[in-house]
């Protein structure tokens, strides 16, 4: 196989560079390892986009956030992908040491040009968020920060892509990179070997593996965690704005924010790790973070109950804490997305620009005219529950799956999932529905819907419902049909647990 | 004279029953809170008995599967035996509640019944 | 958009709605209408195909799918209209009622009253956070069944049941039946939230251990589940240090729990009892809202089949009482209040003047299980109307009651009910 452009990694990054790139005359491939498009950490992160007001400006990171925040409205808009911005934010302090930190904050604010910021009163604070806790005595108030469900952003972005001629390969991992006279061949994979003339490496928590295949390196990216609650929608009215809480010594930067689709979300420690596949959730942290954060900010909010799911991200750290974007420095077709750690979910579009310079730096022979017929937009996926009555009876006459209600939670037909099966980036598991369609997201959780979703896949994929899984590889959900596992006869006893 | 402690499952009171027996002489029976459990008493503690209840493959029904049960209990030891049978039954459809789809299961004396109608799908 | 007119709609063809709907087409109600969601009749019923339903209300033992079978049998000979595959989407509060099916696309149904009827949920492994990996093989029991019963596949090879509620205990020998090591079943409390006799036959008889105050404290696996850490919890149900063990398996099924499914009802303003998590309701099973009744596991949920059919049996009588104009507004309320050893009672208030019937039914649950209690039902006037002993009472197992009509009078305003260890004489 042969390609351009080739990207690895199929996160809010990689699906960037390829959006840009695709406005190109340029043949792109996306590899990505996992069985669906944001897997890794643009998946599970506080899904906000950051105004910038709290960055230094000075870093790369800032100055990509601070770019990528004058773009994202538009893009957002192009894409059909739901975007509350502005939204705005409040940091909440309990000492008068807060308050100085705040005082800072603000400084650096104006400084990176955010308009509108103003220091709250106690008063004031909790006539705008009136479930706080009483104690709360000061506020930061931010006009400019927003929210985004960044897996249908990300799904936006690559489906753009493919819509403009791009490849998605899904379930392909990266093995090796092949180089010929210090420049890049292309790479090998478990899908065989794709010949390439640049390579843009944008495997997150693996970009230092990736460019290391290249040349020797400088940097080292090592697992951050964090671990999240997410609450039922019915607590989605306990708050209004994204809500920071002033860093403390046991915790820095933690948020209790809304979602797109009406929960709350609240997160998140930072634990420093080696292992990057580690995405347990821990009691200790969870109650931690409950105790110092959630129950402190919102005494409300319960431990248990009704938090749906609890979760772990895992921010790429790199050694200088900043984004490292460049060009591998001995070898040439290489360009490295490294370290892109938060607000990696903000800057994404303002860092496909600085990469579509930097591979055009590389004076590589790639054809650079714009797409005669490219398509900036795609058309987002129908979504019933958005539907006046009869513009669903409309669609429900022509295709009669939009009446069938699969999911009772969140009143999802099959229908939307057929449609979520063979969409241009297609969903071929039950996670992969669950986030595109949202069947499963809801109260149950899966328990009504798991196995008419299952039935689903099974029957449009063509595949055995032994062979449908919850997450691509071997996540089988199911073992074994009726009758055909071997009985336990006689005194053939199998091993129990012993007390 | 021993004890032997038997829990009921004839219903869910789940009354604890007493009973008093020499060797495998059943003496006395007590604590039941109806007929039932003093019957259920009496086979547990000689020939303990259960009904099985599973499933059934059937060809072309709306449900790939029949449930159905053992129209009497079966010998305790005889569940693996009669599950073994089952599983290599396959039966047309449609079926009726009541249904018997084979009599004297695995030599037990006790015919196996479906409990739900399956229509027949083309 | 469609629209049409009926004098009864009942929301959930389980048991519940067919119950209630038969007792109102029998108290003389005309045009009835039971919207269904799934494609056929029967609720979880269906996949229920173990026996021990209709002891009490049929006298005989019957499975899941026979007890729904009488039911289903009775409406489809009767004129009370059926509508499948059809789910109730919103109820306005000006009686109508919008649905969505694939025939009729969105529609709406305009009525007199309309029963809930639409069963419960099971609690999910989020709402319970236990911590670790998320790899595949973890379900609720409820999901199992469902997978074994209706579909013929079989979740895993090796399970571990976190949950000693019947519907975990159950699939614990089903699974078994099939040829799957069913390892154990771990439980939180101190004792066993099922059934005895699901204990009994379930696990005893297949050697499967029961482990009570025990927790699972992690999961292992990426893809697929491959095993989990249990260790044994304190008094205060933390995990206690140094206790842990691990047990490989490759599926871990949940039962914890079941939650009446009230997002309609809640949404149409039905005031929710935070205990029972269903409507609030009289004896006549009628919810703060005078023309919605609600019975069965919407209400609150139930450990026997039998006792949400009488239950339904109640709200289609009210329904038709109402739709036919027989009965007078709710006269005389008195609140139904129980003391700390109490988890709920249903129903939560009753009508001093409303005689049709001679007794009062009364569901309850206790918080804690104790032994040789009585349980003394007061009144306002601190007047004993009941006193009953019970001799073992636990949070798994419904304790009923019945309280004559003539105890309450015109003067009555609230009744306590209150269990309590007996005193030595
Ligand atoms: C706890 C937390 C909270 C955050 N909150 C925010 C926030 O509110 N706002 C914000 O702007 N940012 C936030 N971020 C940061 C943001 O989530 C990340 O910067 C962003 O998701 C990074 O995207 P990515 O594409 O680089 O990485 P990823 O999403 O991890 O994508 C990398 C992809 O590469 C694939 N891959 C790896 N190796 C290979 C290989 N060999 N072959 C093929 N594919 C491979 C992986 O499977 C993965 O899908 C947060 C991060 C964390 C952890
Ligand atoms: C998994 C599981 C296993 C159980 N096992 C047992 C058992 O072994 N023994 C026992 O006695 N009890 C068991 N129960 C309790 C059992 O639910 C009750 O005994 C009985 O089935 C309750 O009857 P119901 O009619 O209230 O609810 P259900 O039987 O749950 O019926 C509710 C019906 O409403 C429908 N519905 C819901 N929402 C809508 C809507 N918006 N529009 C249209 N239709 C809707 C549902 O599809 C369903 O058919 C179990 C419950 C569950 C969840
Ligand atoms: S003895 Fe009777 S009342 Fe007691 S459990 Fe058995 S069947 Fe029920």
């Amino acid at each position: 196989m042969k390609t351009e452009v080739l990207i690895i990694g199929g996160g809010v990054i990689g699906a960037s560079i390829a959006h840009q790139l695709a406005k190109y005359n340029l043949d792109i491939i996306l590899v990505e390892k996992a069985s669906d498009v944001c897997m890794g950490t643009s998946k599970a992160n506080s899904a906000m986009i950051h105004s910038g007001f709290n960055i230094d400006g000075g870093t790369l990171k800032g100055k990509l956030a601070l770019a990528a925040n004058k773009v994202v409205k538009q893009l957002c808009q192009d894409l059909d992908v739901d975007l509350v911005k502005p939204l705005g934010s409040i940091t909440v302090g309990f000492e008068e040491s807060d308050l100085e930190k705040m005082k800072k904050t603000m400084e650096n604010g104006i400084k990176n040009g955010i308009q509108g910021m103003r220091l709250l009163d106690q008063q004031e604070l909790h006539e705008m968020e009136p479930h706080l806790n009483p104690e709360a005595k000061y506020g930061l108030f931010e006009p400019e920060t927003g929210i985004i469900n960044p897996f249908e952003y990300t799904v936006a972005l690559a489906e753009n892509a493919v819509i403009n001629g791009a490849k998605v390969m899904l379930d392909t991992e990266v093995l090796d990179i092949m180089i010929e006279n210090k420049t890049v061949k292309g790479v090998k994979t478990n899908k065989g070997n794709i010949e390439a003339k640049v390579i843009i490496n944008a495997a997150g928590l693996y970009a230092d593996k990736i460019a290391a295949m290249v040349e020797d390196i400088d940097f080292e990216i090592k697992p951050r965690k964090g671990q999240y609650f997410l609450y039922d929608k019915k607590w989605g009215n306990i708050l209004t704005y994204t809500i920071y809480s002033a860093p403390t010594k046991v915790s820095k930067g933690m948020i209790v924010v809304p979602t797109i689709d009406g929960n709350i979300l609240a997160g998140s420690n930072a634990e420093a790790l080696e292992d990057k596949t580690d995405l347990r959730t821990t009691a200790e942290a969870l109650d931690q973070i409950y105790t110092s954060t959630i129950s402190h900010l919102f005494p409300e909010l319960p431990r248990m109950g009704d938090v749906i799911t609890t979760f772990t991200g895992l921010r790429a750290a790199s050694s200088n804490e900043d984004f490292i974007i460049e060009a591998a420095k001995t070898v040439k077709g290489m360009i490295n997305v490294a370290g892109i750690q938060s607000p990696g979910l903000t800057s994404a579009p303002a860092i496909a620009v600085m990469v579509e310079e930097l591979v055009r730096a590389q004076n590589l022979e790639l054809d650079f005219t714009p797409k005669a017929n490219y398509e900036k937009g795609r058309k987002a996926p129908v979504m019933l529950a958005e539907l006046s009555y009869d513009e669903r009876n409309a669609l429900i006459e022509k295709e009669p799956a939009y009446g069938e209600i699969i999911c009772r939670c969140e009143s999802i037909s099959k229908g939307e999932i057929n449609d979520a099966i063979h969409r241009p980036v297609p969903a071929t598991n039950m996670d992969a529905i669950k986030r595109r369609v949202r069947a499963g997201m809801g109260r149950c959780q899966g328990g009504f819907c798991g196995p008419k979703v299952l039935d689903i896949l099974s029957r449009e994929l063509n595949i055995s419902p032994l062979e449908v899984t919850q997450k691509g590889n071997a996540s089988f959900v199911l073992a074994a049909r009726n009758k055909e596992l071997p009985l336990a006869e006689g005194d053939q006893k199998n091993e129990k647990i012993r007390i | 004279m021993e004890v032997t402690k038997l829990v009921c499952i004839g219903c869910p009171n789940g009354c604890g029953l007493t009973v008093e027996h020499s060797g495998k002489t059943i003496e006395k029976i007590s604590d039941y809170g109806c007929k039932i459990g003093l019957e259920y008493a009496k086979n547990e503690f000689t020939e303990p008995k259960r009904i099985i209840t599973t499933t059934v493959r059937v060809k072309a029904g709306d449900l790939p599967f029949v449930p159905v049960k053992t129209k009497d209990p079966v010998n305790k030891e005889k569940i693996f035996v009669v599950m073994k049978e089952i599983s290599e039954l396959e039966i047309e459809s449609p079926v009726h509640v009541g249904d018997v789809i084979r009599s004297n299961i695995a030599g037990t004396g006790v015919d196996l019944v479906c409990t739900r109608n399956i229509k027949k799908v083309s | 958009m469609k629209k049409l007119e009926y004098d009864l709609v009942v929301i959930g063809g389980g048991p519940a709605g067919l119950a209630a709907a038969l007792e109102a087409r029998k108290n003389g109600v005309k045009k009835i209408l039971i919207c269904e969601r799934a494609p056929y009749l029967g609720g979880i019923l269906q996949q229920c195909i173990h026996n021990g339903f209709g002891l009490q209300y049929f006298k005989e033992e019957l499975t899941g799918p026979e007890y729904a079978s009488r039911f289903i049998d009775a409406v489809e000979q009767s004129d009370i209209d059926v509508k499948l595959g059809t789910m109730v989407m919103e109820i306005l509060e000006d009686k109508k009622i919008i649905s969505v099916n694939r025939e009729d696309g969105m529609f709406e149904i305009g009525t007199k009253a309309l029963i809930l009827a639409m069963g419960c949920r099971e609690r999910t492994r989020g709402a319970i956070t236990i911590p670790g990996s998320r790899p595949a093989g973890i379900m609720t029991a409820g999901t199992a069944q469902s997978y074994v019963n209706l579909e013929g596949l079989i979740p895993g090879k090796e399970v571990v049941i976190l949950g000693s509620g019947d519907i975990g205990l159950i699939m614990a020998r089903r699974l078994t039946l099939e040829g799957v090591n069913v390892k154990g079943v771990i439980e939180l409390m101190p004792y066993s939230t099922g059934l005895i006799r699901n204990k009994v036959q379930c696990l005893d008889d297949f050697n499967i251990p029961l482990l009570l105050s025990h927790s699972i404290v992690e999961v292992h696996g990426k893809d697929r589940l491959e095993g989990v850490t249990i260790a044994r919890v304190d008094q205060k149900l933390k995990p206690i240090h140094g206790t842990e063990q691990y047990i490989s398996c490759d599926t871990l099924l949940l039962s914890v729990g079941l939650i009446p499914e009230n997002e309609l009802s809640s949404k149409l303003g039905c005031e929710i009892d935070t205990v029972t998590r269903g409507p609030v309701v009289n004896e006549k099973r009628i919810t703060n809202i005078p023309w919605v009744f609600a019975c069965g596991n919407v209400l609150h949920v139930h450990d026997l089949v039998d006792n949400v059919t009488q239950e339904a049996e109640i709200a289609g009588r009210a329904a038709a009482d109402l739709i036919n104009q027989a009965a007078a507004e709710v006269e005389k309320d008195v609140v139904i209040r129980h003391d700390q050893n109490i988890g709920y009672v249903v129903p939560q208030h009753i009508d001093a003047l409303n005689n049709k019937e001679k007794t009062v039914k009364f569901f309850l649950r206790v918080k804690n299980p104790d032994e040789h209690v009585r349980l003394v039902v007061k009144d306002n006037f601190d007047q004993v109307l009941l006193n009953l002993k019970k001799t073992i009472v636990e949070p798994g197992t419904m304790v009923t009651f019945n309280l004559p009509r003539e105890l309450v009078t015109k003067d009555t305003s609230s009744i306590s009910i209150s269990i309590a260890r007996e005193q030595a004489e």
